[in-house]
């Protein structure tokens, strides 16, 4: 599509790099990537175990993300599709985990609230990737060139352990947050919540309501 | 009698088959939805979709990272024989399971609930889930898998005839307006409804409506045959696309099944079967022959029977 602006990005990049991505823009990635959700951050972050590579010099993008695949007897991986897991769920964690792994990048499913941007992700001067679809895992598995190491395998399992994958062209992304902390999400929401309400016309609310429902489709529920 | 080994290859081949290719009746549905569009960021993702589809074609790997929960729904016709029973049948369907996370690879979802104990297997206590059904004719067994993903996307509730279909409509769109937001159903999605039965039921119905049902598929009764076309132009009319960006491909195709309920109640679930709607289908015959078909007709005449007695 002519109008989206494709962007080629380091996994550790600059600061001017960062700067210069706009929410919306499909950003492709170069380097070495590892995955971290809840199993890495509750080691690091509430049990305090040492972090078994250096960040973010070894890489500074996080990955939201357990990928399909094994490790051979020999050793060797054999890694198939790779797709993000949603990132709402990892928000107690990632004010601490920015500042500790000095994550500039993190890619994930579905974005994280505009608070998390603006407390959390502002002032290390990271923004959020989002992936595509979210079931472009044949696509990403092409951009894998290499699993680098697999740490943590033992305590934490295939799906929570930590990969270190370098990566070629890996995308397609969707830049979701950009340095301000602005949302994409948020903005789409608020444009089609118009929409939505006329889609209401002609329903009816439940006899039985629900604790702590909401009626207004405009409300973030993240 | 059908052997264990003819269940295992088929089994296998099943779970290679749903991982990596995209059925084509939903592919056809979502290449429709591709050209009419016209939202950019919508757009981009359903193109960017269907290369990934391609992509896991041509490599051989799976659609989606997320291989979902894997689940077997066997079929077995009223003369069906199985070598070794119905306990060997499981038997074999958990080593499938098992053998074919390692060999594609899928990706090791199963954990216990509690203690996430991970055996890198998809198999545990209650996993894979094996449902049973049965037809009055027939040697053979029909192997279903589905690998259903999503954590989102499926609610329940219950109406009451009061709430009438107003009521319906209204917690069609809560649901999917609240799992479309930041497209976190992964859609434009098949989504199956289940109206009536107990809660339990209701979920299954629903269920098996969004994973069991192709694209295009009717239900037979005509005025839930115009509803589920109403719901579905009622999905595609809220303003949201794929990612819960503007655009106006929401529902792939909407399918209803009922079951008979309280009579003070009318129960309701939502299911989105995503992007990755993973599903094969293969039929055993009695002398061992196999044969794969896309569709998996699992609502015959015979499942939605309504009399005491099966009338032919
Ligand atoms: S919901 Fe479907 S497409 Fe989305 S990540 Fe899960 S399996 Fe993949």
């Amino acid at each position: 599509m002519a109008s989206l602006k494709k962007v080629f990005l380091n996994t550790n990049p600059t600061k001017d790099e960062i700067k210069n991505i706009n929410i919306g823009d499909i950003v492709y990635l170069n380097g070495s990537i590892y995955t971290a959700r809840e199993g890495i951050y509750k080691k690091v972050l509430e049990e305090h175990a040492d972090l078994p590579l250096e960040l973010p010099k070894e890489s500074a993008t996080n990955f939201h993300c357990s990928p399909a695949a094994v490790q051979n007897e020999n050793g060797d991986f054999n890694l198939g599709a790779v797709t993000a897991t949603a990132s709402f769920r990892f928000s107690r964690w990632i004010g601490d985990w920015l500042k500790i792994s000095g994550a500039k990048l993190i890619i994930g499913k579905g974005g994280m609230s505009i608070e998390d941007y603006k407390q959390n992700f502002v002032p290390c001067g990271a923004i959020y990737l989002t992936t595509v679809g979210y079931g472009t895992g044949a696509l990403l598995g092409r951009g894998v060139k290499k699993v680098r190491n697999l740490y943590w395998k033992k305590e934490l399992g295939l799906a929570q352990a930590m990969w270190l994958i370098d990566v070629e062209n890996f995308g397609p992304f969707i830049a979701e947050s950009d340095v301000l902390g602005n949302s994409l999400f948020e903005r789409e929401n608020k444009k089609i919540s118009e929409k939505i309400t006329k889609a209401y016309e002609g329903t009816r609310p439940a006899v039985l309501k629900r604790f702590g429902e909401t009626s207004n489709p405009e409300d973030e529920l993240i | 009698m059908i052997k264990n080994s003819q269940i295992y290859d088929a089994a296998i081949s099943l779970m290679s088959k749903a991982a990596i290719e995209i059925p084509d009746d939903y592919l056809k549905g979502l290449k429709k939805a591709s050209q009419e569009e016209d939202g950019d960021l919508s757009n981009f993702v359903l193109e960017a979709m269907l290369e990934n589809y391609e992509a896991a074609k041509e490599d051989n790997r799976a659609m989606c990272g997320d291989t979902g929960c894997p689940r077997w729904y066997v079929k077995l016709g009223n003369e069906a024989k199985i070598e070794g029973g119905p306990v060997s049948l499981e038997t074999t369907l958990r080593k499938a399971t098992a053998d074919a996370t390692v060999k594609i690879p899928l990706r090791p979802n199963r954990v216990h609930p509690l203690w996430r104990t991970d055996y890198d297997n998809n198999v545990g206590i209650g996993a894979p889930e094996i449902e049973y059904a049965f037809e009055p004719d027939g040697d053979w067994i029909d192997l279903i898998t589905v690998h259903k993903g999503g954590l989102f996307g499926t609610d329940y509730r219950m109406l009451f005839p009061s709430d009438g279909i107003e009521g319906i409509k209204k917690f069609f769109l809560d649901t999917i307006v609240a799992f479309g937001k930041r497209g976190l159903a992964c859609q434009p999605a098949i989504i199956g409804i289940g109206l009536g039965g107990s809660k339990d039921t209701c979920m299954v119905l629903g269920k098996r409506a969004a994973c069991l049902r192709i694209v295009g598929d009717k239900n037979p009764d005509p005025k839930i045959s115009m509803l589920e076309e109403e719901l579905k132009d009622l999905g595609n009319s809220i303003g949201m696309g794929a990612m819960g960006f503007i655009g106006k491909s929401m529902v792939i195709d909407c399918n209803i099944e009922v079951g008979y309920c309280h009579t003070g109640g009318m129960q309701m679930s939502v299911h989105a079967f995503c992007l990755s709607s993973r599903r094969a289908v293969a039929r055993i015959h009695g002398d061992g022959k196999i044969t794969y078909r896309n569709n998996p007709d699992w609502f015959t005449d015979y499942q939605r029977r309504e009399t005491v007695e099966w009338q032919v």
